[in-house]
């Protein structure tokens, strides 16, 4: 058994040595791991518990948190199915369906021949160009019944995943409509440039005694005021969809005592439907690089982290190219443009397949390896983030958004969009329209609007903000996008009128009840709970008391619950029951209470056991009625 | 006006010092707020969420949050009553708790509080999820249908006994307690009897084999007295 141990080792070390064998990058690590080994081997758990000084069981913990972690044998292939709404409108369960059955696997299970594991996953940011996969976490989209024929024929082949053709990996921009931000031609640095010019200047007036009470001319930080006054003066709100002004967030963290302050950027965009980050990353990194450089010099950060979600695995490597750039433009590093003081440095880290790390302060307990686990709040990260040190974490948008208020001056920024909404805010439109992808508008625009740019017709209902979102009906298309009205952190799903609106919101309530972290009762057991009850409505055994049941278990998860999933989980269904009431009435085929339990179903396993199916297999009065 | 170190939980003045939280303040006053996850011996870990308060119409968990001079707390209301018996109702579902056959009934703490807040049927659809039981150590064994995820046996074992005997592994529903051996059994991690860790469970996970029933159902702790009147629970079969 020396032999398996050595073998772990073998791949393991140099991880380990890239990561400094810190215990902090213990995902990073297992991430790494995986890679390279297809699964978290026994054997690499135990050389990483003695190599990291973790308890092996906090490593399991760790491990079998994130979906796309697997302790187990999964097969030389591992191949998820995106299953938003979208993914299913466009035909993904039929492909699913298709594939399984010409390898021969079942959803969920590995073949036995260890060739391959098929499952479905959470929305993968792709809903512009589905339905869409991750093969060993590689995105592919457009799958169309040829496509799902000829991967077959590769993976039965066993033809490695990087010697598939290139056309299955391409990734469109699909940008529809531009405004300050997509068509800004931006230059690397010139928004930082633009922040130093106003710290000269700043600091010049201080000299001659103009807001001395502002500006100390000796320290850097105090020189960079002048940015941060500019980012309040725009009145920018994060763009994540919670909408807290970025100035402020800026300035509490840069009032915070630490030992060192952070800087991290919210890249684990898993809010089914919206794929606007996948599109800045891929053609606006440098807006986004340079925002997190503009935060840090307010701030006084050195390190700053890009957390990326593990569904965007494909754009690491040219994010790390940007980075590298930046640094030999010695736009990150020591003494940026000729700043002395000024040392700052961006590291990606990867997520794998966890919803709840794009809330603030569970992103954060995954950046320190463990289990993305929300915290208790207060104290919020502006003054004990990472490592418990002061940490601004914003969204890519808002970080994008403040290299332009650099370069132009908060004042032009707040004067696009509306009052209490400044600037423009990038949609991912998805769903029933011709021209999905992204739409660029100032704050304010109506949801009309969109759906008449985006080719939508016949249109039942508007899915803004993905399902912790707003559910919008016909009636309402005349609302306006903005804080004061239907805040948004950019998903915009469309549903004509074929649409089943009791589907989509199960659809929503599966991905809730998947992605609950399970820390806290409400959510844990609700989310499951509500999902079930969904089911049953969806099999038929609904009566008007589930109906009341279901309204009973939204109130409580709403009040209870530890963070946002939970008190959100319940939104897709509250909201389509108030619009689109009939969708879940019709499906109430019995006057009185029905339990869940059908012994008929329950016997299905003992047939599938013993092979039959005949009549004298089946409960009589089931048999009869069909 | 109100003076300043107290607050108001429902109609009570419960003075505080600047360290402790609602329920810690309210618990040195002899006030019960219903818990689980809470050990006055332990950081609070806030997850089971029976000892939410209301605080101006926002809900909170009063183990971790803060009072301030004159806040007003409601806790003993019908409302949050029923909110948090709908929660040990999902705590009851979630496992597989047949107390009637539990050698903890009478010192659960999940049992106890379920009596206080008048709980007579488990309401929701049973999950029966299948966790077996792990009987590898000599002295202890270890109930995992009981688990309601509470973390105190991590953090005992971790803060105090300075061992890292448990972990919680999984996401979601499919959230479960692990221990830390390779085979995956207590046997072969380094928990032992005298382990702080082996004393917490506030139902009946980890129990010491060979002396279930010694004291008799009808005089155990909360047969004696309901869990309101016991201010920290402990379990005499230990």
């Amino acid at each position: 058994m020396v032999s398996s141990l050595n073998m772990h080792k073998q791949y393991l070390d140099p991880i380990l040595r890239h990561r400094s064998h810190n215990p902090n990058s213990l995902l990073q690590i297992l991430i790494g791991a995986q890679e390279i080994y297809g699964f978290i081997h026994s054997d690499a758990i135990d050389y990483l518990s003695s190599a990291l000084g973790l308890p092996r069981a906090m490593i399991e913990g760790v491990a079998s948190f994130y979906s796309f972690l697997y302790l187990s044998p999964h097969g030389e292939y591992r191949v998820l199915f995106s299953d938003n709404i979208t993914d299913r409108m466009q035909g993904n369960q039929d492909l699913m369906q298709s594939l399984c059955n010409q390898l021969w696997v079942e959803p969920g299970k590995a073949s036995e021949d260890g060739l391959l594991w098929v499952n479905t996953t959470s929305c993968t940011g792709m809903c512009d160009q589905g339905p869409a996969m991750l093969v060993n976490n590689i995105a592919i989209n457009r799958l169309t019944q040829d496509r799902i024929d000829r991967i077959c024929e590769l993976i039965r082949e066993h033809v490695p995943v990087s010697d598939w053709p290139a056309e299955f990996f391409a990734i469109e921009d699909n940008i529809r409509r531009r405004d300050i931000l997509l068509n800004s031609h931006f230059q690397a640095g010139s928004a930082l440039k633009a922040a130093f010019i106003r710290a000269e200047a700043a600091t010049a007036q201080a000299s001659q005694g103009y807001v001395a009470h502002m500006i100390d001319p000796a320290g850097l930080d105090r020189a960079a005021d002048a940015t941060l006054q500019e980012i309040k003066i725009s009145k920018l709100r994060g763009r994540g969809g919670a909408g807290f002004s970025t100035g402020m967030k800026w300035e509490f963290c840069r009032n915070a005592n630490g030992d060192a302050h952070y800087v991290v950027c919210n890249a684990d965009e898993g809010e089914p439907g919206t794929f606007k980050d996948r599109v800045l990353l891929n053609s606006y990194a440098d807006l986004v690089f340079e925002g997190m450089t503009l935060c840090a010099y307010v701030i006084g950060a050195k390190k700053g982290f890009l957390y990326l979600r593990g569904e965007y695995r494909y754009l690491l490597e040219p994010l790390q190219a940007v980075l590298q750039r930046r640094r030999e433009q010695n736009l990150l590093g020591r003494g940026i443009l000729g700043q002395a003081e000024f040392e700052f440095d961006i590291e990606i880290h990867l997520g794998a397949g966890a919803y709840i790390c794009g809330e603030e302060s569970a992103l954060i307990e995954s950046l320190e390896g463990k289990r993305g686990t929300p915290r208790n709040r207060p104290p919020y990260p502006v003054t004990a983030g990472y490592l418990n040190q002061p940490t601004v974490v914003s969204n890519v948008e808002t970080f994008a958004s403040t290299s332009l208020i650099s370069l132009h001056g908060g004042a032009w920024y707040a004067s696009i969009g509306t009052e209490n909404s400044s600037g423009s805010k990038l949609f991912s439109v998805s769903g029933d329209c011709d021209y999905p992808g992204i739409y660029e508008y100032p704050f304010g625009v109506t949801v009309a609007q969109v759906l008449a740019d985006c080719g939508a017709k016949n249109t039942q209902a508007v899915q803004i903000s993905g399902p912790s979102g707003m559910c919008i009906a016909a009636h309402e298309f005349d609302r306006r996008i903005s804080f004061d009205d239907i805040p948004t952190a950019g998903a915009f799903m469309v549903f004509d009128q074929r649409r089943d609106m009791f589907e989509v919101a199960r659809n929503f309530v599966h991905f809730f009840a998947h992605e609950s972290c399970g820390f806290c009762t409400p959510c844990r057991v609700g989310t499951a709970l509500l999902s079930n009850m969904m089911d049953k409505l969806n099999e038929g055994q609904g009566s008007p008391y589930d109906l009341a049941e279901i309204e009973k278990l939204d109130s409580l998860l709403q009040s209870m619950s530890h963070c946002g999933l939970g008190r959100t989980a319940c939104n897709p269904v509250l909201h389509t029951l108030a619009k689109f009431r009939p969708a879940y009435e019709c499906r109430l085929s019995h006057k009185e209470f029905v339990p869940a339990f059908d012994l008929d179903t329950a016997l299905s396993q003992a047939r599938r056991m013993t092979g039959r199916d005949d009549a004298g297999a089946h409960l009589e009065k089931n048999h009869d009625s069909k | 006006m109100t003076q300043s170190n107290s607050f108001i939980l429902d109609g009570a003045t419960i003075p505080y010092t600047n360290e402790q939280t609602i329920i810690q303040a309210a618990m040195a006053a002899g006030v019960y707020i219903p818990h689980l996850c809470y050990n006055p011996e332990f950081k609070p870990h806030g997850s089971c969420k029976l000892c939410t308060v209301k605080i101006k119409g926002r809900q909170v968990a009063s183990c971790t949050e803060k009072p301030q001079a004159g806040m007003v707390v409601e806790s003993n209301t019908k409302e949050l009553n029923d909110e948090r018996r709908n929660l040990l109702q999902m705590l009851f579902v979630e496992g597989n708790h047949f107390c009637p056959s539990c050698e903890k009934s009478g010192d659960c703490q999940l049992q106890a509080t379920a009596y206080e807040l008048d709980m007579m049927s488990p309401h929701f659809d049973h999950f029966y999820p299948d966790r077996p039981v792990d009987a590898s150590h000599p002295d202890y064994l270890l109930d995992f249908n009981r688990c309601i995820l509470c973390s105190i046996c991590v953090s005992a074992s971790r803060d105090v006994d300075g061992k890292n005997v448990f972990a919680l592994a999984g996401r979601g529903i499919n959230s479960h307690l692990v221990v830390n051996s390779k085979s995956g059994d207590l046997a072969d991690t380094g928990f032992s009897a005298n382990d702080k860790a082996a004393q917490v469970c506030p139902v009946g996970v980890i129990l010491k084999k060979r002396v279930g029933f010694a004291i008799p159902i009808g005089e155990r702790s909360f047969d004696e007295k309901p869990i309101s009147a016991t201010p920290h629970p402990t379990v005499k079969g230990a």
